[in-house]
């Protein structure tokens, strides 16, 4: 590590969720305050406790961005999700591939064609075809692979699977890599598509809320609900940002990373892991809680997760807490797994570009643990620095704050 | 490398037994393992997969409550981890005297309960048990490696091909530089099913699945050995495997002479291995294939590789070693020790 570590900013992002397919379409959705969940038609639920998700609107035939018509059809439903973002991030920046790592997250990554294998390896046949492409394209690093082909990126990629944080990580591990000079910029950023064996084995753990409408921070709320996307950002340093004279849509000010050891998928009830990550990042970042304007959490809306989060802001914000204004945007598009911490980071960014803030929808009585300001409509306001949280399965945690460029 | 980061600790399951021992013991007698025949009903018929399994061994099995409930990936690494830490780091970290982070590669996972999950849930969703569905999720076995050793530090899972260890090395040596820990374990773990196990017959009937897992212990020390060089892996975005496998041998500088062990990643499969073979031709040093041994262990094939050629040189019968693997679908890597 340099012994005086690099500005490091974001030159492009780019989305697709259940809310829009592009920046331009998720800004307006959010602002609005709308709700993008729908019936699940990718799969069979009628078996399930739930039918409803937020399915992203992904169109059926390659984009026209040079990619072929082979290998869109051979890419699962989450990359095509990933490669869309990644390629709005890319033409954001000014870019068009180059020697540049890629980081990426992921928690499904490919299951809907595992799950294809699967079934066609039960079937009381001999037949082997197709099963080789089955088995190939299942996995995420051949996947991604791919992608970064069809984006011309040939720098080396990491898949980060660390459940609900993988694509909060990836933008913290691509930020290290810029910050400490190993890499100029980087593509980093997370993507999630429904499948079968993942919404069911939500439903099973009882984690979705059998209405289907999401209440993150509702003192009754009762589940989450899925959804799908990706979101990616370009993370650059500084001064390559400025040489090239590229937009700068924010700077990225700190990371913080670490395990809650508590239970596989229950966090510690007092969120000790939440505020130690935000700890870190805020000292990484030079800021105290009260110097931060938003905060993008991670607000599944189950009873546990929302409980040992508010207990962390709480506790990291102390006397400043009332100030502080927090959504989840989980209420509006679901919880997108190994998408989630890219496309809230998104999300984030939006906010800072626009000066105002998405709301928690669907409240109807805040959780007493809310004494923060949760923010019940979307406002605009001043947004100069915004923190955005990501938990997951495993206990892996994450933070990353972004702030307007110069405002340190 | 510009920091003295070496590997301290290692630990090993595979085919061969539980131990580094074991795994030696075998690889010195340089005789394939035998595998055993897994089979599959379906329909009228039985599909039979040669697989190399690791011998079960109750007493070898660490004795941790989140353990309990997981399928072979989780076990495996643990016991590979408890072998890499010692008693003594153990008890440090206990004491929050140790900072130790972890990070996971793989490449299958938890593939036993993932097909024992969705068989239940293509038969009845309602049923289906909320116990396996948690172990399903790629990074559930790093998760119980840090409850285990009780770190709260850093912990990563990577979803990679068969090279993808090298890429958690590179890691573990970023977070050891940044001095966010004392110390990294890089684990890698994999569990023979019969998903995976026909899965890897489709590509060749040549190829034995394999499983075991393998674990390293880095840290900031000036002894033996040492990380020398640890260059980005190659992307075949860049290329084709040939070409990442001529690059990589070209970036890892590994002088060719009979002081420095070759441990390369082929398999036996002479069309897969054909890249790797092609870049490394002209080698006259000692040179050994663990794979062609031990069978594909997918994600953990190059961590065995490692662990076998800590102990080699630890052993004195060269100076230097340096590990390659080309792999499936993702990239070329390798390291240089001293």
């Amino acid at each position: 590590m340099p012994a005086d570590p690099r500005a490091v900013v974001i030159t492009g992002a780019g989305i697709i969720s259940p809310m829009g397919r592009d920046w331009t379409e998720n800004v307006a959705g959010f602002r609005a305050g709308k709700s993008a969940f729908s019936p699940v038609t990718l799969f069979d639920v009628s078996r399930q406790r739930v039918g409803t998700a937020g399915q992203a609107d992904l169109p059926e035939t390659a984009p026209d961005f040079g990619v072929s018509a082979k290998a869109w059809q051979r890419m699962d439903r989450g990359t095509r999700l990933a490669l869309l973002a990644a390629r709005e991030a890319l033409e954001n920046a000014g870019l068009s591939g180059g020697e540049m790592p890629m980081i990426i997250g992921t928690s499904a990554a490919a299951m809907p064609i595992g799950e294809a294998y699967y079934q066609k390896a039960l079937l009381a046949t001999t037949s082997r075809r197709h099963q080789l492409r089955r088995v190939e394209t299942y996995q995420a690093q051949r996947q991604m692979t791919a992608m970064a082909r069809e984006l011309g990126i040939t720098g080396f990629s990491r898949i980060i699977s660390n459940a609900c944080a993988s694509g909060a990580n990836a933008i913290g591990h691509a930020f290290h890599l810029v910050r400490s000079g190993k890499a100029e910029r980087v593509l980093a950023g997370g993507y999630d598509a429904l499948s079968q064996l993942v919404f069911a084995g939500f439903d099973t753990l009882q984690a979705l809320s059998p209405s289907g409408i999401p209440r993150p921070f509702d003192a009754h709320r009762d589940g989450l609900a899925l959804g799908e996307g990706a979101g990616f950002v370009v993370v650059e340093s500084a001064a390559s940002a400025n040489a090239r004279r590229a937009p700068i849509i924010a700077e990225v000010l700190g990371y913080g990373a670490a395990t809650d050891t508590h239970h596989l998928t229950q966090p510690n009830p007092m969120g000790d892991t939440a505020l130690a990550t935000m700890q870190a990042a805020c000292e990484m970042a030079g800021l105290l809680p009260e110097q931060i304007d938003y905060i993008n959490s991670h607000g599944t809306g189950t009873p546990l997760n929302d409980i040992a989060e508010g207990n962390a802001i709480q506790r990291w914000a102390g006397d400043s807490v009332s100030k502080i204004q927090v959504s989840s945007t989980k209420s509006a598009i679901g919880h997108l797994l190994g998408g989630a911490g890219a496309v809230e980071s998104v999300i984030a960014l939006m906010t800072l570009e626009g000066q105002w803030l998405p709301a928690s929808l669907n409240v109807r009585e805040a959780d007493p643990v809310c004494t923060f300001d949760l923010i019940r409509e979307p406002r605009s306001a001043p947004v100069r620095r915004c923190l955005t949280n990501s938990f997951g399965f495993g206990g892996s945690n994450a933070t990353l704050i972004f702030g307007k460029e110069g405002i340190l | 490398m510009n920091l003295p980061i070496a590997i301290t600790g290692t630990g090993a399951v595979s085919p061969a037994g539980w131990g580094v021992a074991s795994l030696m013991s075998a690889l010195n007698a340089g005789h394939p393992l035998t595998p055993s025949l897994l089979e599959r009903p379906r329909g009228e018929s039985v599909v039979r997969t040669p697989v190399l399994r690791v011998p079960s061994d109750p007493a070898a099995m660490p004795k941790f409550a989140r353990l309990r409930r997981t399928s072979p990936v989780s076990k495996f690494a643990a016991a590979a981890v408890i072998e890499a830490l010692g008693p003594d780091r153990l008890t440090k970290i206990s004491n929050n005297r140790l900072r130790v982070g972890v990070v996971f590669t793989l490449t299958n996972g938890c593939v036993n309960y993932s097909n024992r999950f969705f068989g239940e849930v293509l038969k009845d969703p309602s049923v289906a048990s909320p116990i396996l569905f948690p172990e399903t999720v790629f990074n559930a076995p790093s998760s119980h490696l840090s409850a285990m050793i009780g770190s709260s530090s850093p912990n990563d899972t990577l979803i990679t091909d068969s090279a993808g260890f090298f890429s958690g090395m590179d890691l573990a040596a970023e977070w050891i530089a940044r001095g966010e820990v004392d110390g990294c374990l890089v684990v890698s773990s994999e569990e023979i099913d019969w998903l995976s196990a026909e899965g890897l017959n489709h590509y060749s009937r040549k190829y034995v699945a394999a499983e075991g897992a393998a674990a390293i212990y880095l840290e900031l020390a000036d002894s033996f050995p040492r990380i020398l060089r640890l260059p980005d892996p190659i992307s075949f975005a860049k290329g084709s495997r040939s070409a990442a496998a001529a690059e990589c041998r070209k970036i890892l500088h590994a002088e060719n002479h009979s002081r420095t062990l070759l441990v390369d990643g082929r398999t036996g499969s002479e069309r897969f291995d054909a890249p790797e073979s092609d870049a490394w031709a002209d080698w006259i040093g000692p040179r050994f294939s663990p794979r062609k041994i031990l069978g594909e262990a997918m994600g953990s094939s190059a961590a065995l590789q490692v662990v076998a050629a800590v102990e080699s040189l630890k052993s004195g019968v060269a100076d230097h070693a340096v590990i390659t693997a080309v792999g499936g679908n993702q990239q070329a890597g390798g390291v240089l020790l001293g």
